[in-house]
């Protein structure tokens, strides 16, 4: 089959569960849109158009309140417009996935090309001390799984998951066998067993995770973007205050390994490694084998989650490494928690691009040949 | 009283830490006595009501009450409220706004809700001011009037939040006061049997910022002009514009059928599912 990347996004989405998208049109990701405009109510589901981006993640994290696995999609303008309500959904902890197809910025920016300038937005666009997962997809198959793992882990840690690609993965087409009858791993919230009267809603477990009531199903409990206790009602003391955001963070980072995930192509020996995600990650594979051939020890480092970010990947190529190659189609978001993690060990050379083109295989080996030299 | 009693065991949380955060002699508590009379009159089960606030003294309302609550973020409580409704069409959703809440930062999803028809019911506390913050001006403020964001005097004409309702499109609207607690209990009533979009605007005082700084008198003062003020629909009906002034037009504005959203969309996955079948 044939499919878009963003195409495979509302596939991945619909294979996940999804069944309430909102969302507001905006290049370059309205395909997004469009596709679960047709493909939603033919599965019982919902699409709606809001009037904007603020009122499309309302909307989604309404519906995912109700118990609906929900999602929307937007680029740069639109994400920025959704910054305060994804702190009410990671404070109340509310399950939905949000998709942002990069494009350049900022403002209004490049509309049509590619970039990858909301890395940082993702990870602090909105106010306050939060953690957050974001994954990334490089190729069409990747939007389409990505897209699932971010519904799995949003549900799994009620969180907002966000999803970044960038414009050219979102309208690359590729060909994607998709099975049917794969078996897909699909995690769906945990629901409270106990009776109602004994429901603490917010209430501390060993994985920091509480069970999530839907409303109407019997637990009526308040949800609130203000700082709560355990029974999600408002506060201000200090000792209830500071354990709950405690939680937010260790309900996150003691997850690591479960939410973490990379690929290494041929990094065992290499003494250059690319760390690159998105699209710059397939101009990173190519020159990886183009240097190879020349018998050049190259490596590449993708980054399929890029927070929390990936401390230990990064510590892994280190070991190898003489040099660690950051090709980024911003300029230096990740090159500089990989120099973070690098603590001045090893060599870090930054490639940065923000001409609204993609940063090609040429470009990168030139890199690796100033590097060599 | 001991009604009242009955219906304050029923529908208040007794594990939430009260007192309130209301002003004492706030109408807020006779809006939220009219919303809980019509929820129990109605025979509604608490399990299928969701109520959604947004930010503001009104914001706090959900709070006190032993439903499925929803505190959202200011201005968009309606925006959530469309999720949770077209999620589960079975609840009964209710939001709770302030007239900053509401026209101000929420107006762009008030009208737009209103356009829709998706069946809710938005109450409107307009107390004329921004209270929680400490008196600043909002939409609703009316010309002439002071605030401590315009204390030399408010220059913007203030919107007419039922009648913005009435042209965006809602089903239902209806106006009352907190003076007159009965018919608000009846315009609620009628707001929630409502299928659509309806709107109760609850014209109410802010004797603590509004008041104040306006020379108003105590809240007493403050409900006793909402009396005087107040004319029916079927009086006004029969007066000029001119002598409509300074007066509160109280009653059923607009009751309307329209295709209800949810209705509509049911339609759509037919549509959709016969086009996939194909």
């Amino acid at each position: 089959m044939l499919l878009q990347g963003n195409e495979a996004v509302a596939e991945g989405a619909l294979r996940a569960g999804c069944r309430f998208f909102a969302g507001y049109p905006i290049t370059p990701a309205t395909e997004i849109s469009e596709v679960l405009s047709v493909r939603l109510p033919q599965v019982d589901g919902t699409f709606i158009q809001m009037e904007d981006e603020i009122a499309s993640l309302g909307a989604v994290i309404g519906a995912s309140l109700a118990g609906v696995k929900s999602m929307t999609a937007t680029s740069g303008p639109g994400f920025s417009l959704m910054q305060e309500n994804l702190g009410l959904a990671i404070i109340a902890e509310v399950p939905c996935v949000i998709v942002n197809v990069m494009r350049g910025g900022p403002s209004t920016g490049l509309p049509t090309f590619p970039a990858q300038s909301d890395v940082m937005q993702a990870r602090w666009g909105t106010h306050g001390d939060h953690p957050i997962i974001v994954l990334s997809a490089s190729t069409v198959r990747e939007c389409f799984d990505m897209t699932i793992r971010a519904f799995n882990l949003s549900e799994r840690f009620r969180t907002p998951v966000i999803v970044l690609i960038d414009e050219v993965v979102g309208h690359m087409r590729e060909k994607m066998a998709l099975d049917d009858e794969e078996e897909i791993e699909i995690f769906n919230r945990v629901k409270p067993t106990m009776p109602p009267e004994w429901y603490i809603p917010y209430e501390d477990t060993p994985s920091g995770v509480s069970p999530m009531a839907n409303f109407g199903e019997g637990y009526r409990y308040h949800v609130t973007g203000l700082t709560h206790d355990v029974r999600g009602f408002p506060t201000s003391r200090p000792d209830e205050i500071g354990p709950f955001i405690s939680r937010l963070h260790r309900k996150i980072s003691s997850h690591f390994p479960e939410i973490q995930t990379a690929e290494y192509f041929q990094t065992e020996d290499a003494e250059i490694t690319i760390v690159a995600y998105g699209c710059v990650a397939r101009s990173a594979k190519r020159a990886v084998i183009e240097a190879r051939e020349k018998g050049r020890k190259v490596g590449l480092l993708k980054l399929m989650t890029i927070w929390p970010f990936m401390r230990t990947a990064v510590e892994k190529v280190l070991q190898t490494s003489k040099v660690l190659i950051v090709p980024e189609m911003n300029m230096g978001q990740i090159s500089r928690e990989v120099k973070r993690v690098n603590r001045g060990i090893t060599r870090v050379v930054a490639l940065n691009k923000v001409d609204g083109t993609i940063i090609t295989p040429m470009e990168i080996l030139s890199r690796i040949q100033e590097v060599v030299s | 009283m001991a009604e009242v009693t009955k219906l304050i065991h029923k529908y208040l949380r007794h594990d939430k830490k009260f007192p309130h955060v209301w002003c004492p002699g706030c109408g807020i508590g006779i809006m939220l006595g009219a919303l809980i009379r019509a929820i129990d009159r109605i025979g509604y089960e608490k399990d299928e009501i969701v109520l959604i606030s947004g930010i503001g003294c009104s914001g706090r309302l959900p709070v006190y009450v032993d439903f499925n609550t929803l505190h959202t973020t200011h201005g968009r409580a309606i925006t959530f409220a469309t999720g949770v409704k077209l999620a589960k069409p079975s609840l009964k959703v209710i939001v709770i706004m302030g007239d900053g809440d509401a026209v101000a930062i929420g107006g762009n999803h008030f009208i737009h809700a209103a356009r829709r028809n998706i069946d809710m019911t938005a109450l409107i506390l307009n107390n004329s001011i921004y209270g929680m913050t400490g008196g600043q001006s909002s939409p609703a403020t009316p010309y002439g009037m002071r605030s401590t964001t315009t204390i030399y005097s408010n220059i913007e004409q203030s919107f007419n939040i039922s009648e913005l309702a009435v042209t965006a499109g809602a089903a239902f609207v209806g106006r009352g006061t907190v003076y007159h607690a009965r018919l608000l209990d009846s315009l609620m009533e009628k707001a929630f049997l409502k299928q659509g979009f309806s709107v109760v605007e609850v014209i109410s005082h802010c004797h603590t910022q509004f008041g104040r700084q306006n020379r108003l008198g105590t809240a007493v003062q403050m409900m006793e002009q909402q009396r005087d003020q107040a004319v029916t629909v079927e009086k006004a009906a029969r007066m000029k514009p001119e002598e409509l002034k300074e007066k509160i037009v109280i009653g059923v504005l607009v009751d309307k059928e329209l295709p209800v959203y949810q209705d509509e969309y049911e339609k759509i996955r037919e549509r959709a599912k016969e086009v996939m079948g194909r």
